[in-house]
């Protein structure tokens, strides 16, 4: 018979030691954190405010008619910078006939960014469903694969260049040698040399993404789906897809903010001040270097809000796990549980409120 | 019931037995496996073929830059020795480099281990908050940050008179913008993978919270530490658009800036060779780190998903 020891008695807790992982986390967090937090506010917090102010403003010059002297400093011009492709649009002749430039640039960000993701995803969910199926050379295969995402952008910018140059080998294979086709100059084939070259660099990644998904699920369940009689099509859309979306969302959703503030792409392969080609980061980096500084900010904010605007139909449309903290996640459940039942209650009594019994049962 | 009957088996022929033994294999097996080979071969060959052409194209003569040939023919090694002539100067564009990088990432680094820790480990009002300020943060464009911090570096407000253009430091603070961010969110998913029972033994223990993270937690999390470390350093190392806009002199570029940048020697003409011999040599450490940390750096990519 063992000796109980049931009978102990309760602690006595006249003063708490207080402890610093159930206790008071809130203050060591905010001690913790507060460093990185004031680095961040400092390198981008600050800069994105004042971009918006700079936004309003604009370089003053030209010549004053008054005094003859040349201007200098800046002036408040309100919405003026961003206004000014309805009111003085300065027309550019792009890929889709002259325009504002601001709006062909917009155009040609909207272009590369739908283009590329597309195939990007299917390619990169291709790849996942080879490399998934493979026995042997996986290591081989995820080496590679990480070669194209390894090469700085604008090495393979200048690769590409090579590649795409009139006399060059895509060309040749391609089998143009004898009326070649002017990928770096031509308008339309510029854009598409540049959406070939994003294409190789980030499907293997988002191959890479997507393969992480499916080795999550497991083989029971096309175990179940072939004893169902399920079919290889019915299998992916039912089953693979489904549930190899939430990695593969949150990788699509990086790659389109990614692409969206393109820059080192067309910069390094095309070159500036090509309107073909030109995308909102570069055109505002043009701007900057032109120390048009209200008209950069401007057109730099008009692409941070496309990028919000884009984050957050992500986030509620597809349903964009970006955070993906478990702990969060199971609070948030927990407080949709508690309002519903909190819903419910409050039917429940107002319910038993309207009942016929319910005035004499108060009294 | 007395006699057990002879096995099947025995009333084979031994070539019936070989047959049988042999792995049979369906025609559906093999077009899959033959399917999987050639996908394998598709992609093997789909990452590598353009690498191939600029490892190829760099080895050429530096007046044959723009040769089609399949395999350099006369091989030189004259294009990676004119890269570190005076005239293009990579070297010190390579050491450039260095430097912003190696100073970012160990900057994100001590900022980015005790706020992942927090996130990590604590239980707070904001977190929610917090973290999708940190996320929101490498989603800015950079250029959005870039107009404000060009005007400031470059003296333009009167209340700060500085000129920062050429200088380190006029990199490494915006490169800040995106490393923290990335080395937050990847050391917040390494840390949530040690189980907290760790901390709450070297506790009864009697370590303090420090120490607990200090001797226990820190040596556990090296790995993650440093995938982080190779991550960051890393996207810090393929930067270009701020060091394109705050190291412009020439013995201040970084080495991708430095590379889209050669000239001929006549001018007009594109170097490619040089530019492709660069090219192999800024990406040849990465591809050592990559190739040595495989597993490590597909295992952070899968963790925090950026970039």
């Amino acid at each position: 018979m063992a000796v109980t020891t049931a009978e102990r008695p309760a602690p006595i807790t006249t003063k708490r030691k207080k402890n610093a992982f159930s206790d008071g986390q809130g203050t060591l967090a905010a001690m913790l954190l507060s460093p990185t937090l004031l680095v961040l506010f400092l390198v981008a917090g600050i800069p994105i405010v004042m971009s918006v102010t700079e936004s309003f403003f604009r370089v003053n010059g030209g010549v004053d008619p008054n005094t003859g002297l040349v201007n200098s400093g800046t002036s408040f011009v309100g919405l003026a910078n961003f206004t000014d492709i309805f009111a003085h649009p300065a027309t550019v002749a792009g890929v889709y006939g002259s325009m504002d430039r601001l709006i062909n640039a917009f155009l040609n960000t909207t272009l590369f960014t739908v283009l590329c993701v597309v195939l990007e995803t299917i390619l990169g969910v291709s790849m996942a469903l080879i490399m998934t199926k493979a026995f042997r050379g996986r290591g081989l295969v995820r080496a590679s694969i990480l070669v194209p995402w390894a090469i700085p952008t604008i090495v393979s910018a200048m690769m590409w260049k090579l590649i795409f140059n009139t006399s060059g080998v895509a060309n040749k294979v391609l089998g143009f040698s004898a009326n070649p086709i002017l990928w770096l100059a031509d308008n339309k084939y510029s854009q598409m040399a540049i959406i070939a070259a994003d294409v190789w660099k980030t499907a293997p990644f988002i191959g890479l993404l997507t393969l992480a998904g499916l080795q999550t699920i497991p083989s029971e369940v096309y175990e179940a789906a072939k004893v169902d009689g399920a079919n290889a099509w019915q299998t992916f859309v039912r089953i693979t897809l489904p549930m190899v979306k939430p990695a593969l969302v949150v990788a699509v959703l990086f790659r389109t903010l990614d692409t969206l503030r393109m820059f080192d792409l067309p910069y390094g392969m095309i070159g500036p001040n090509k309107y073909s080609v030109e995308t909102l980061s570069m055109f505002a980096y043009q701007e900057m270097m032109q120390t048009r500084y209200g008209t950069a900010a401007a057109y730099s904010i008009v692409l941070f809000f496309y990028i919000v605007l884009v984050a957050f139909l992500f986030v509620r449309l597809l349903g964009a796990d970006v955070v993906g903290d478990e702990e969060l996640k199971a609070i948030n459940a927990q407080r949709k549980r508690l309002h519903a039942l909190h819903n419910k209650q409050q039917k429940a009594s107002a319910k038993r409120r309207t009942t016929i019994t319910s005035g004499s049962a108060a009294s | 019931m007395t006699q057990v009957p002879i096995p099947v088996v025995a009333r084979l022929t031994p070539e019936e037995l070989g047959a049988l033994q042999k792995p049979r294999h369906e025609a559906k097996w093999w077009v899959g496996s033959v399917a999987s080979v050639v996908g394998m071969a598709f992609i093997v060959i789909y990452c590598l073929l353009p690498f191939y052409w600029m490892l190829v194209s760099s080895f050429r003569l530096p007046t044959m830059g723009l040769s089609n040939d399949y395999w350099p023919s006369p091989a030189s090694i004259e294009n990676y020795t004119g890269v570190f002539g005076t005239q293009n100067n990579f070297l010190r564009a390579i050491l450039n480099s260095v430097v912003v990088s190696v100073t970012t990432t160990l900057l994100t680094l001590v900022f980015g281990i005790i706020g992942a820790y927090a996130l990590a480990r604590l239980r707070f009002a904001a977190k929610g908050v917090i973290l999708g300020i940190i996320i929101g943060a490498s989603m800015f464009p950079g250029v959005t940050l870039l107009v404000p911090l060009f005007k400031l570096f470059t003296g333009s407000y009167s209340w700060l008179p500085i000129n920062w253009l050429n200088q380190y430091q006029a990199a490494i603070i915006p490169s800040l913008s995106f490393g923290l961010p990335l080395a937050v969110w990847l050391l917040t998913a390494f840390f949530r993978q040690l189980p907290v029972e760790l901390e709450q033994a070297a506790m009864v223990d009697g370590c303090t919270p420090g120490e607990a993270f200090r001797l226990i937690i820190l040596p556990l999390a090296a790995p993650g530490v440093f995938t982080t470390a190779i991550l960051t350093f890393i996207a810090v190392w393929n930067e270009f658009m701020i060091s394109l806009t705050f190291l412009q002199s020439k013995d201040m570029k970084t080495a991708t800036v430095s590379l889209s940048q050669f000239t001929g020697t006549l001018g007009y003409n594109v170097p490619y060779g040089s530019i492709m011999a660069a090219g192999v040599i800024t990406t040849i450490p990465l591809l050592i780190l990559v190739l040595f940390f495989q597993r490590r750096i597909v295992a952070g990519l899968t963790a925090g998903g950026v970039k």
